[in-house]
């Protein structure tokens, strides 16, 4: 197994095409309207502003113009030639919901890690006591995860909840569904408290600054009539606030994708596939690949 | 990381820094430790790592017998590290090889010692030996250790009592690659005092001074001799760090992770262990805890006992050749030894008359790793444990285990009279969770279960251990009460079914690509054996469980009392030392 140090990993440009060809969610666009972000992407500095036509760009290294789009209410960039748009978010597209990005927030990890905590539910009762999760009911019943299209998706996940989102007022059997569209980013949907018959949306998109640094976005997307924006914001803030401490303690920061690294049991299924899709995929960046001739 | 260095015994904390119920975080040679003291005073070194996700031990809780990850709140026991339960599976007993890395550890002059893999014991100063020694204040200095040895060889200090070094002789009495002892002497004469300084290797580029004055100073000037060692090293690192600053900072040691095995780095299946005895144990103490039971302590002769579940058993294997199994009834993180407690059975087969008449203090005996099938769920709002006479043993270690855990249950202990209850000095300990029912005739037993298994709630589990015609009255209560198969658990003695093995049949074994006649008079794990085919198993009678199998076609007669009718019917699983076929033909998961 090649061993990367920690600050080898630090200052490592990336020189992986899978990553660098990718678009990443480098900003909320309401971030860039306040003002210029100097920061970083993939190792490189980065720069983000709205111009005087009102157009957002952005530039890598000293002065290299990036290609931009923006979707979902953020400025997503990229290092290389991705093959199409950002993936789709049909949700967006239904008016009736409340979207929004709940939160940016800075964390000492790698993006590979944070997409497989924002898969798991077994940390539910002891990570998120009394919110997502509660003991002693902390089984993970039998899921099904799915490859379709070139995604990851996970369905049939129940928990159970004590306040599964801010609209909530009991405990409830949620039921999630999970869709990986993106090496470093992915959504979930889990029943609404306020339509049983739709489902909540909620992303995590991460801006990667470094191999082992992050900014992960918090996008929301859900119907909820009555929370005010401050109190959804509050919601996944409290939620994030409680999986950062964890996320910064993990060792080490890179995702090990060599199977003999950790131990998975039966409801590690979605983050045991998805460290198989990574390798698939030739993803080096953010991980430690497993070595040559390794079965993922 | 130098080859020298790991063979080495460190100091990687000092005893006042793994205080009660807390979790030290340490670093030694470029890699994290968790290091912790269980309630008993055994200090744990291990890696600082928790093999699921890799998140920091130093992070968990210390529950006084069990360190528990804070991410998934896996526990792990004092002592071997292995994992006793994993909260997502709660109906799964944990595969006991599933173990954190641990280090070696020893407590000497104030200070915890470890290393990768050190040889004999932490090395002895004999200015340390007479006299007492007192730890002094860890000093962390971002230097290599070689710098920082080289200034302590030239540091000064004042004698003990003092304050000022000034006048003072400070000479070098001993020094190696990590540790210089220094003496320092008045003037005069009058007054003289020795520190041996240890540095820690912590990584490349930082280094602990961890200070031991030789002799205990008089309780008025402890503090002031602390601050005194404080101001001057803190002086010492502050020079030591500039040096290191004017040098070109050196690679980071790298302390590789050891893969998991690979058995688990895969999706657990249930892997065949086979009728072995791998262990040897000494019976440590043997004393009559009731009536006609006796208890046994068994202590490892060779290594750490391993890791075990509550629920679990034991296979003891006897002189005279037979082999009983016994539940454990440890409470969590109790590992220093096994406790078994032994019923007399005058018209059983000879084991437990050996084990009352023949076995004594000192003896050796052969005996199984743990295996648990009767495992307990910790998901439970409410726990219901039932234990019949000697049936209290696993029940005993459950219920410790919840209670330990805070975990609401009751325990409903049945016997012919007081002197019946075993172990009652810890049931006693379990308090107002204990209800006694003494002396009750069948037709009492049967209306004290009705009274307790009534109006199942939701999330309620039910354990029930004893005799065999309790086991079936209950059994049938729970099910008239409402209470569905998944949510009542029964451990039985022995296999009271009579079984026809008048039968012959095919067995088709779907993975080996085999074929074999089972002849009438021969089991399933008996052919099986003949041709090879390894099994596990542990009673052979149909009550423990070990034995079961998947049943891939065919339809099976259970002749067991392991699986619970709803199991029976689905007809899917089957004990091989005592189910046969109704058919001619079996086609089974082997």
């Amino acid at each position: 197994m090649t061993v990367m140090t920690m600050a080898e990993a630090e200052t490592q440009v990336c020189a992986d095409p899978v990553i660098r060809n990718q678009w990443h969610a480098v900003a909320d666009l309401d971030e860039i309207r306040r003002g210029e972000l100097r920061t970083l992407l993939l190792g490189e500095p980065l720069r983000c502003w709205i111009d005087s036509g009102g157009m957002a760009r952005a530039t890598a290294g000293p002065d290299r113009e990036l290609e931009v789009r923006t979707d979902y209410g953020y400025l997503w960039a990229t290092l290389g030639e991705p093959t199409g748009g950002v993936f789709d978010v049909p949700e967006t597209r239904e008016h009736d919901r409340r979207t929004l990005n709940a939160l940016t927030v800075g964390i000492e990890v790698s993006a590979p890690r944070a997409v497989e905590n924002f898969l798991d539910m077994a940390h539910f009762p002891y990570v998120h006591a009394g919110v997502l999760g509660e003991e002693p009911h902390t089984e993970v019943a039998e899921y099904r995860v799915e490859e379709r299209d070139g995604e990851l998706w996970a369905f049939d996940c129940l928990f159970y909840q004590p306040r599964a989102a801010a609209a909530s007022s009991q405990a409830v059997l949620a039921e999630y569904v999970y869709r990986v569209p993106h090496p470093y980013s992915a959504m979930l949907y889990k029943s609404s408290p306020t339509d049983a018959s739709r489902m909540d949306a909620i992303g995590i998109f991460i801006h990667p600054l470094t191999a082992t640094r992050i900014r992960a976005h918090l996008f929301i997307s859900v119907l909820d009539d009555v929370s005010a924006d401050r109190e959804i914001r509050r919601f996944q803030q409290g939620v994030i606030a409680q999986d950062k401490p964890i996320l910064e303690n993990q060792h080490p920061k890179l995702l090990p994708l060599d199977p003999r690294a950790e131990t998975p049991i039966r409801a590690d299924r979605s983050a045991i596939v998805y460290r198989r899709w990574l390798s698939r995929l030739g993803v080096t960046y953010g991980v430690i690949p497993a070595a040559e001739g390794v079965r993922t | 990381m130098s080859a020298e260095a790991e063979r080495l015994w460190h100091p990687v904390a000092s005893q006042y820094d793994v205080v009660s119920r807390h979790v030290f975080w340490g670093r030694l040679l470029g890699r994290e430790l968790a290091v912790w003291r269980a309630d008993d005073g055994y200090v744990n070194v291990w890696e600082n790592r928790c093999l699921h996700r890799g998140v920091r031990l130093s992070v968990g809780t210390n529950d006084g017998r069990e360190l528990v990850c804070r991410y998934h709140g896996w526990r792990y026991a004092s002592r071997t590290a292995g994992c006793t339960y994993i909260p997502a599976h709660p109906a799964d007993a944990p595969a006991r090889t599933i173990c954190n890395r641990t280090f070696p550890a020893f407590e000497r002059y104030g200070l915890v010692w470890s290393g990768e893999e050190p040889d004999g014991e932490p090395p002895v100063l004999d200015v340390l030996e007479s006299g007492g020694a007192l730890a002094l204040r860890g000093v962390t200095v971002r230097a290599p250790a070689e710098l920082v040895v080289d200034a302590l060889s030239r540091h000064r200090f004042a004698p003990t009592g003092l304050t000022d070094p000034d006048g003072a002789s400070v000479t070098v009495t001993g020094q190696d690659r990590y540790h210089v002892v220094l003496r320092s002497e008045s003037a005069d004469g009058g007054s003289a005092g020795t520190v041996v300084f240890f540095a820690q290797p912590a990584d490349a580029d930082r280094t602990v001074i961890r200070a031991v004055l030789a002799g205990e100073p008089d309780p008025d000037s402890r503090i002031p001799v602390w601050r005194h060692h404080n101001t001057a090293l803190t002086q010492l690192r502050d020079a030591v760090e500039a040096e290191a600053r004017r040098r070109p900072p050196p690679e980071p040691m790298v302390a590789a992770i050891e893969e998991v095995p690979i058995h688990l780095s895969q999706v657990p299946e249930p892997a065949p262990t086979g009728r072995r005895a791998g262990l040897r144990v000494q019976v440590a103490r043997k004393w009559p805890v009731a009536e006609d039971v006796a208890g046994f302590e068994l202590v490892s002769i060779a290594g750490q006992l391993p890791t075990f579940q509550p629920g679990a058993h034991i296979d003891v294997h006897l002189p005279n050749g037979l082999v009983r199994q016994y539940s454990l009834t440890n409470g969590a993180g109790e590992l220093d030894r096994y406790r078994i407690g032994v019923k007399l059975e005058p018209d059983g087969g000879g084991g437990s008359r050996t084990l009352h008449e023949n076995v004594r203090v000192g003896d050796v005996l052969a005996v199984s790793e743990p295996r648990n099938n009767f495992p307990l769920r910790r998901d439970a709002v409410r726990t219901i444990l039932i234990a019949g006479g000697i049936g209290i043993t696993p029940l005993l270690a459950m219920a410790q285990a919840l209670r330990h855990q805070g975990l609401d249950f009751e325990l409903h202990v049945f016997a012919r009279s007081d002197d019946h209850v075993a172990f009652a000095e810890l049931i006693d300990g379990l308090g107002e969770a204990v209800t006694r029912h003494i002396g009750l005739s069948p037709s009492e037993t049967g209306a004290a279960l009705e009274s307790v298994l009534a109006e199942p709630g939701p999330h309620e589990h039910v354990y029930v251990c004893g005799p065999g015609p309790m086991l079936d009255a209950a059994r049938r209560t729970a099910a008239a009460a409402g209470r569905t198969d998944d949510t009542v658990h029964f451990e039985y003695f022995a296999n009271p079914t009579d079984i026809d093995d008048s039968t012959s049949f095919t067995v088709e074994l779907a993975r080996s690509a085999l074929s074999l006649e089972v002849p009438a008079g021969a089991t399933i794990m008996e052919v099986l054996r003949a041709n090879g085919v390894e099994v596990s198993s542990s009673c052979e009678t149909g009550a423990c469980g070990t034995c079961r199998v998947a049943v891939l076609d065919g339809e099976p007669v259970h002749n067991d009392v392991y699986l619970n009718d709803t199991e029976k019917q689905q007809g899917d699983e089957m004990m091989v030392c005592v189910s046969r076929a109704g058919g001619d033909r079996l086609v089974l998961d082997i």
